[in-house]
């Protein structure tokens, strides 16, 4: 049972924007504090960094009658095959059978292709210090192993979040739409992009208005890079075998040539 | 005609070089003294910079001239071009010595750069990529230790390496196509972020052939210059040939790219205006259709200066294209990014740290041989 991958549903709709997952992040994770700035958005720190794992951003559309508020809880998506895991060459980033996707920052060379390849933009560094880690949220993977829930999930006072097996987890997001008709977009962000995530959300307003990232192909990213290194035994074989024979092709009679004393034409 | 040997290793050029060296190295004991943060403008939505885009990308890429110069020589039996052989195994050699002191100083843990020849996951480009670089910079270093060995007179090693030469030229040019295309195959991942004009499917390839032109102009441009520093007679028909042959590498590239543009739908997106589509043209334009042009010219590849200058923008609009294809994958959720001084000193610091080594091992060993030979007349 402890072995089921785990999942959240993050129902957008219910969240009042209190913060009160950001400090439960910080004191569970033991994150520290870092400047920030004002700059007319309610969003704070305005975006994730290594000592925040998770924020909520405040999103203010303009529509007839009243504006229109949407609170966005942010954090690592942990896909189900994360892009950072496959392109980490040492494998400091791992997906758990539990669901969270883990850092070891014993591993870490600091190379950061993690950062490039996440395509949810997750990964942070720690740039200020002399030998970084990659910080991101870490779906509390010590609590989840001991039948805990996330420390974000637990202080939530509406239960925006709603965190079990992912597959239940799914059956309830496919129950909320079903059930509230009109109530949602008919879309479970997470389901199929990046080939499907263990965090998903349900919304009111259309994901690409509230800053998600709706460019994301439903594909394992992972895939698009095996494909290319799949094909490498067969390029070294292959290689082998056409390189050797066309030298040897070229290069017959030619073998007697002497030594290091090139006649080369006057030029 | 002069003999190399007579040209005086300190010049003010020397000098220059050696002072560049000296910012370059201040400015990296600071990067490991105070780390990333404090030397570089990096940041989290900007994690790949200048050293990314130059030292490694273009640097692997600018030391493609030992691959495909070896590769034509030995494999392909072209004669012609075996008295630059060498020098391009050198350019090779110290690029990718430049790329590794580059790689150490850009991660954020030098003293884990070991790590991926320990601790696999072959499922990632950067795994394939280091292991590629290292086995290729083994080969390059053992393809030119029998200059070493020539000089110091060993006649056993030197026979021993002479028996090495087809499976050394054959495995660097198999770990050559692997890393090149590689390097391409790092943005596979990033389909949401980089940008369509770039992003394609066959982004190995595409850096695969751009790096064959990219090696073969590097040759030419090396082989004009040190024909001219060296006072020796240009040996015109292999610039010429050299030449033709960047001249045909860019056609193959240039037509793949094009097909690869209409097959994706990404044409119109070529002359929309935008930042992207202006860079995106002056990289093709700039770097790929004139140069082909003009090396297509007889009277040009018969020039030394005209060669010259076709040779250095297709060096230009190649690690253009690198810094592209760095640069748009990161600009999409609106980054922007420009280097420190540190950063600046760091890379040039090492372009002078290779020209310096370069200087040195054509004058102290027997690279050139040809040279010699002459000189012997």
């Amino acid at each position: 049972m402890a072995n089921k991958p785990k999942g959240v549903l993050v129902d957008l709709t219910r969240c009042i924007g209190c913060r009160g997952c950001q400090v439960a992040c910080k004191q569970w994770n033991q994150r520290g504090a870092k400047p920030t700035v004002m700059y007319g958005n309610f969003t704070n720190p305005p975006h994730l960094n290594s000592e925040c794992y998770t924020n909520i951003r405040y999103i203010e559309q303009d529509q007839p009658v009243t504006p229109v508020w949407s609170f966005i809880k942010n954090q690592c998506m942990h896909c189900k095959n994360p892009a950072c895991a496959s392109a980490c060459p040492v494998g400091a980033l791992k997906k758990t059978p539990e669901g969270p996707v883990v850092y070891d920052f014993y591993r870490c060379i600091g190379c950061r292709y993690c950062m490039i390849a996440c395509p949810f933009e997750i990964p942070k560094y720690e740039w200020e210090k002399t030998l970084p880690a990659i910080q991101k949220c870490t779906f509390c993977s010590e609590r989840v192993a001991n039948g805990l829930i996330p420390a974000c999930v637990k202080v939530c006072p509406t239960q925006t979040m709603y965190f079990d097996d992912h597959e239940k987890v799914m059956a309830e997001a496919e129950k909320r739409l079903k059930e509230n008709p009109g109530k949602y977009i008919n879309h479970i962000y997470g389901k199929e992009e990046a080939g499907g995530t263990s965090w998903v959300y349900l919304s009111a307003q259309p994901f690409e208005d509230i800053g998600f990232n709706t460019k994301i192909p439903a594909v394992e990213l992972p895939s698009l890079t095996w494909a290319s290194l799949a094909k490498i035994p067969y390029a070294v074989v292959g290689g082998a075998v056409v390189l050797s024979a066309i030298a040897y092709f070229r290069n017959r009679g030619s073998r007697e040539e002497g030594g290091q004393s090139d006649t080369r034409k006057e030029g | 005609m002069e003999n190399r040997k007579t040209v005086p290793f300190f010049t003010g050029g020397t000098f220059i070089l050696l002072a560049l060296m000296a910012i370059g190295a201040y400015a990296a004991i600071y990067r490991f003294a105070y780390g990333l943060g404090a030397s570089t403008n990096l940041q989290d939505n900007f994690p790949w910079g200048l050293w990314v885009a130059f030292d490694v990308l273009s640097g692997v890429a600018l030391a493609a001239g030992g691959f495909t110069v070896t590769a034509g020589v030995y494999i392909f039996n072209m004669k012609k071009y075996k008295p630059i052989a060498r020098p391009a195994v050198l350019t090779a050699f110290i690029g990718y010595l430049m790329v590794i002191v580059g790689l150490v100083i850009d991660i954020g843990k030098p003293l884990s750069f070991w790590h991926p020849l320990f601790m696999w996951n072959y499922h990632s480009i950067m795994f394939e990529v280091v292991w590629c670089i290292t086995l290729y910079t083994t080969v390059l270093a053992l393809e030119f230790s029998s200059v070493f060995f020539e000089k110091w007179q060993r006649k056993g090693a030197l026979k021993v390496m002479k028996g090495l030469t087809f499976p050394l030229v054959i495995a660097g040019v198999i770990l050559s196509y692997l890393h090149q295309s590689s390097l391409g195959a790092f943005y596979l991942i990033t389909p949401a972020k980089l940008h369509p004009i770039w992003y394609s499917p066959i982004l190995p390839q595409l850096f695969y052939l751009s790096a064959i032109a990219l090696g073969l102009a590097m040759v030419t441009f090396e082989s004009a210059v040190s024909a001219r520093v060296f006072s020796r007679e240009p040996e015109k028909e292999i610039i010429a040939g050299l030449g033709r042959g960047t001249s045909i590498a860019l056609l193959i590239y240039l037509v793949v790219k094009i097909v690869d543009l209409f097959t994706r739908g990404a044409m119109p997106m070529v002359f929309q205006g935008s930042a992207a589509s202006n860079a995106f043209l002056i990289e093709i334009v700039g770097g790929v259709i004139l140069p082909m042009v003009l090396l297509s010219m007889r009277s040009i590849r018969e020039s030394l200066n005209g060669t010259l200058f076709a040779a250095s923008i297709v060096i230009a609009g190649v690690v253009f294209n690198r810094f592209n294809v760095t640069f748009f994958t990161q600009t999409s959720s609106g980054a922007s990014y420009f280097p420190t001084w540190k950063e600046f000193a760091i890379t040039v610091g090492l372009v002078s740290l290779a020209i310096f080594l370069y200087r040195l091992a054509v004058r102290y060993l027997p690279v050139f041989h040809t040279g010699e030979v002459k000189t012997e007349h």
